[in-house]
């Protein structure tokens, strides 16, 4: 009798877990789903049930002058901000695991920062920075490349810091000792052992950081020249005149993108084993 | 290959001494093991003949150089770490090779070396695996391969064996044992693990609290204990705390008269042994014997302990061989317990009660 009340309670504890765990899986294909339906409805005003389905809005972003222009600018920055993001974070990262230091605690705090700040916020005040900085030197850092990129590495930065130190974490010391003791100097040690060995956190700070400058919309708004648009202010725009299932189909390409740079990176690295 | 000098070589952490004024000889080929507690600053002083720790004051010299002030990666010292401290991403033969390349050596001439360094611990066949695929054993005798392949003046090996589980441990404390003799490789070897120490040893320093206790064979260790506490680490010892009445007289607290071997007086500790005493009838012809009752017999396969209580205040271990022919006493039973004058060492009394 208990026995067999005690294996309802298990089944039932399974079905509850399975029953969650679908509903939170749910609740984040939906609007995906929702989404790439969308993008090949017919019409022009979406309304359901579809009166038919059709390519043609994937052919109008390529004729949207401001997407092709908004995704090549988008692409640029994203690696920019990557690609320097993981110059000053994997340092950082070595410094913060390995090093004790007056002022570390606050140090790495102060890096994940920009993680907790609100975009606007954070955009604001860069914008009043680049205004007093193009005050103070006569440098047109206000709506310049080189300012949106800067932007960018700083919200970049955490993603890279936090990924790196993570897996440096998991290297041994005595593998870096193991090393020089057979003849290998400290740049040397690094370049051959160290960073072979955090290569899975390094690549997942790069995806991280790519994903995380690709889409964001906040910061950029302020940070953003005249006639210079990236990816999503452009979908922001378009749909302030228009909500056509073009931006439907600009959305699923930009879910196909990342989506192939995470299957892509996880061929490299087991992405679940880093993150 | 080369002998090692350590020379008056102190280590202190802010305020804590880790090793204090070691000195000591390696000879070219010898196999030396330091043995101690943990915390008695034996990885200290293995790390500072590495070149991982900088001394704070002494000198290191290594094949007749002097190398204090020399790093790591100039040295010349093969080490072999508790975790093994493989390059996870490189294969076997790629780990073997790696000192190799540091050296600047041709592709031509490393490939041979390495083969020989996989040969000489019998792993030639898994050159291509990658170290997570290997077993812990194997794993061990690749970070050895490694260590070996760049010709090292001293090997260095820092509690090599303790990952293994124990019969591993058995097989591969004789294989390293083997291999170190035929390459007469200068070695020394940090333990915890006494029974390890003697067996691979070719001299044993006992170390505690960051000092020396004793240098010397295991013969030597175990029939002169320089102190107490060496006494009580290198095997097991009965201590019996009592007075030097006079010279060779020693009386415990509990009023126990022996008579022994020492010219001292005063304060004294007296260490016997426990399997150089004897039992019963055996008990009766010899320099020192008494009369005492067996309060627990422990049954132990190979052996038996006997405890019996000679005094209120003392009580002695008497551990008999397991023989077939022998009577096990009964606990509560009335027996003689007798012992040489020989087998009984003297020391001083210095307060401290560590080991037993």
């Amino acid at each position: 009798m208990n026995t067999l009340a005690s294996i309802d309670r298990r089944i039932l504890g399974r079905w509850a877990f399975s029953g969650a765990a679908g509903l939170t899986l749910g609740f984040i294909l939906l609007p995906l789903f929702f989404v790439t339906w969308l993008a090949f409805f017919r019409q022009e005003i979406p309304a359901f049930p579809p009166d038919g389905y059709s390519l043609k809005w994937f052919w109008a972003i390529a004729k949207h002058d401001k997407f092709v222009q908004g995704f090549w600018l988008s692409l640029q920055v994203a690696i920019a901000a990557m690609v320097i993001g993981l110059a000053l974070g994997v340092p950082a990262a070595l410094c913060l695991a390995r090093y004790r230091f007056f002022g570390r605690e606050p140090l790495s705090s102060l890096l994940l920062l920009p993680l907790v700040v609100p975009g606007i916020v954070l955009g604001t005040s860069i914008y009043v920075f680049h205004v007093e900085l193009t005050i103070a030197t006569e440098l047109p850092v206000i709506g310049s490349l080189a300012g949106l990129v800067a932007g960018h590495v700083l919200v970049v930065i955490p993603w890279c810091v936090r990924l790196v130190a993570a897996s440096l974490a998991g290297v041994d010391r005595s593998v870096e000792e193991a090393a020089q003791s057979l003849g290998a100097t400290p740049p040397v040690t690094f370049f051959r052992i160290t960073l072979p060995t955090i290569r899975p956190g390094i690549v997942a700070a790069a995806l991280f950081g790519f994903v995380v400058s690709f889409g964001n919309l906040e910061m950029t708004l302020f940070l953003v020249g005249v006639g210079r648009t990236t990816l999503p202010i452009a979908i922001l725009q378009y749909l302030e005149w228009r909500i056509d299932p073009t931006i439907a189909a600009v959305s699923v390409l930009q879910i196909l993108l990342i989506g192939a740079a995470m299957a892509v990176t996880d061929r490299f690295v087991k992405l679940s084993r880093v993150v | 290959m080369a002998g090692l000098r350590l020379e008056h070589l102190s280590k202190s952490f802010g305020a804590t001494v880790a090793v204090r004024d070691v000195t000591l000889d390696v000879g070219d080929g010898e196999f030396l093991v330091l043995l101690g507690p943990s915390g008695c600053g034996k990885t200290t002083t293995l790390r500072m003949i590495a070149g991982f720790i900088a001394p704070t004051a002494g000198r290191v010299h290594l094949g007749g150089r002097e190398i204090t002030a020399l790093p790591p990666w100039k040295r010349n010292a093969g080490i072999v770490f508790q975790s093994y401290a493989l390059f996870p991403h490189l294969t076997v033969a790629e780990n073997v090779a790696f000192g190799l390349e540091m050296r600047k050596l041709s592709k031509a001439e490393i490939a041979p070396k390495v083969a020989e360094a996989l040969r000489l611990v019998r792993l030639d066949h898994l050159g291509e695996r990658l170290p997570r695929q290997l077993s812990g054993g194997q794993q061990q005798r690749v970070a050895l391969a490694r260590a070996l392949a760049i010709r090292p003046d001293v090997l260095l090996l820092d509690e090599p064996l303790s990952n293994l589980d124990a019969k591993l441990r058995e097989t591969v404390r004789i294989e390293i044992r083997e291999l170190q003799r035929q390459l007469g490789i200068t070695t020394v070897m940090v333990t915890h693990d006494q029974e390890e120490a003697l067996i691979m040893a070719d001299r044993l320093v006992v170390m505690s609290e960051g000092e020396v206790k004793q240098v010397g064979t295991q013969r030597e260790l175990y029939e002169q204990p320089a102190n107490r506490f060496v006494a009580g680490f290198v095997g097991r010892s009965n201590f019996l705390a009592g007075t030097m009445v006079s010279p060779g007289r020693f009386e415990t607290r509990g009023g126990v008269a022996i008579s022994c071997a020492a010219g001292l007086t005063g304060p004294a500790v007296i260490a016997l042994r426990p399997e150089r005493l004897a039992l019963g009838s055996a008990a009766g012809g010899l320099e020192n014997h008494m009369q005492g009752t067996v309060e627990l017999v422990s049954y132990l396969g190979a052996s038996v302990d006997v405890h019996v209580r000679v005094s209120p205040a003392d009580r002695i271990v008497v551990t008999q061989p397991n023989r077939v022919d022998a009577r096990t006493p009964e606990e509560g039973e009335r027996i003689d317990v007798g012992w040489p004058k020989g087998a009984a060492v003297v020391f001083p009394d210095d307060g401290t009660h560590a080991g037993a």
